[in-house]
């Protein structure tokens, strides 16, 4: 890869199907744009993951299937960070709602880890409501510059 | 690749060979039905050998979990043998590191049921 492409910014936007190939057809978007940015394997790993978190979300407990309902994906790549926009049309959630899912009580259980994860993954989370329904998950990995 | 298991048996424990990716659909249900199968087979002392996995999700994590779980409650085992980095990674990162059995070596791990 070379510097040259690192440099550039590049942005990506999809429509995709409430399926779960369109969460590894997002994953798969996702790291061939990030792998431009000069990301290292375990970063690529840590990203393609929380992609792939956030659009079970949105497909599965947003849009919960429904094959009327999309997911939009926006991805953009500047020389300094690397943005994933994930928006579904589902009736949403409040992150302050969500439970610990390190804290005793809560450790095993079945689910609950995907945006304990994304945080953990990635620089920065965001969840904004969407009006007239809908949630959109920003997530940001800045990109560390190879000295 | 989804995943594909295979399951052997080394005097009482019941390895399962698991290869390929644990992730929500087909992945973690597979897991899901093969551990639930032994369970109603009565099998107690089970071994996952999770060295061939090479993607897991929070989902997959979960089918972990919930296995430990019904396992345990049934008065059985499941311990987990070679780790790779990524998995051993989101097991430390979710803290379930310590709550799960965890062994680099298969002879040492099937002997530590006895």
């Amino acid at each position: 890869m070379g510097d040259d492409l690192a440099e550039e910014s590049k942005t990506v936007d999809q429509v995709l199907d409430s399926t779960l190939e369109s969460v590894d057809k997002a994953e798969r978007v996702a790291l061939d744009l990030a792998h431009e940015s000069g990301f290292s394997d375990e970063d690529l790993d840590r990203i393609g993951m929380s992609v792939r978190e956030c659009m079970v979300n949105a497909v599965v407990h947003g849009n919960r299937y429904n094959a009327h309902k999309k997911v939009r994906l926006s991805l953009s790549r500047t020389p300094e960070r690397f943005t994933i926009r994930i928006a579904d049309e589902g009736e949403g959630f409040n992150p302050m709602d969500l439970p610990d899912p390190v804290a005793g009580d809560n450790l095993m259980r079945h689910s609950g880890r995907g945006i304990f994860l994304m945080r953990a993954f990635m620089d920065d989370l965001q969840v904004r409501h969407l009006e007239p329904a809908g949630t959109e998950v920003t997530l940001v990995k800045n990109v560390v510059v190879k000295k | 690749m989804s995943v594909k298991l295979t399951n052997r048996q080394v005097g009482d424990v019941t390895v399962i060979d698991v290869a390929g990716r644990i992730t929500l659909g087909e992945g973690s249900s597979t897991l899901r039905d093969a551990l639930r199968e032994l369970v109603k087979q009565d099998h107690k002392k089970i071994l996952l050998n999770l060295k061939e996995v090479t993607y897991i999700d929070s989902s997959g994590i979960g089918e972990l979990v919930s296995a430990y779980t019904t396992i345990t409650n049934q008065g059985g085992h499941l311990k987990l043998l070679s780790l790779t980095h990524r998995v051993k990674d989101l097991l430390q990162i979710t803290k379930l590191y310590t709550v799960f059995d965890v062994h680099e070596d298969e002879a040492h791990a099937v002997r530590s049921f006895a």
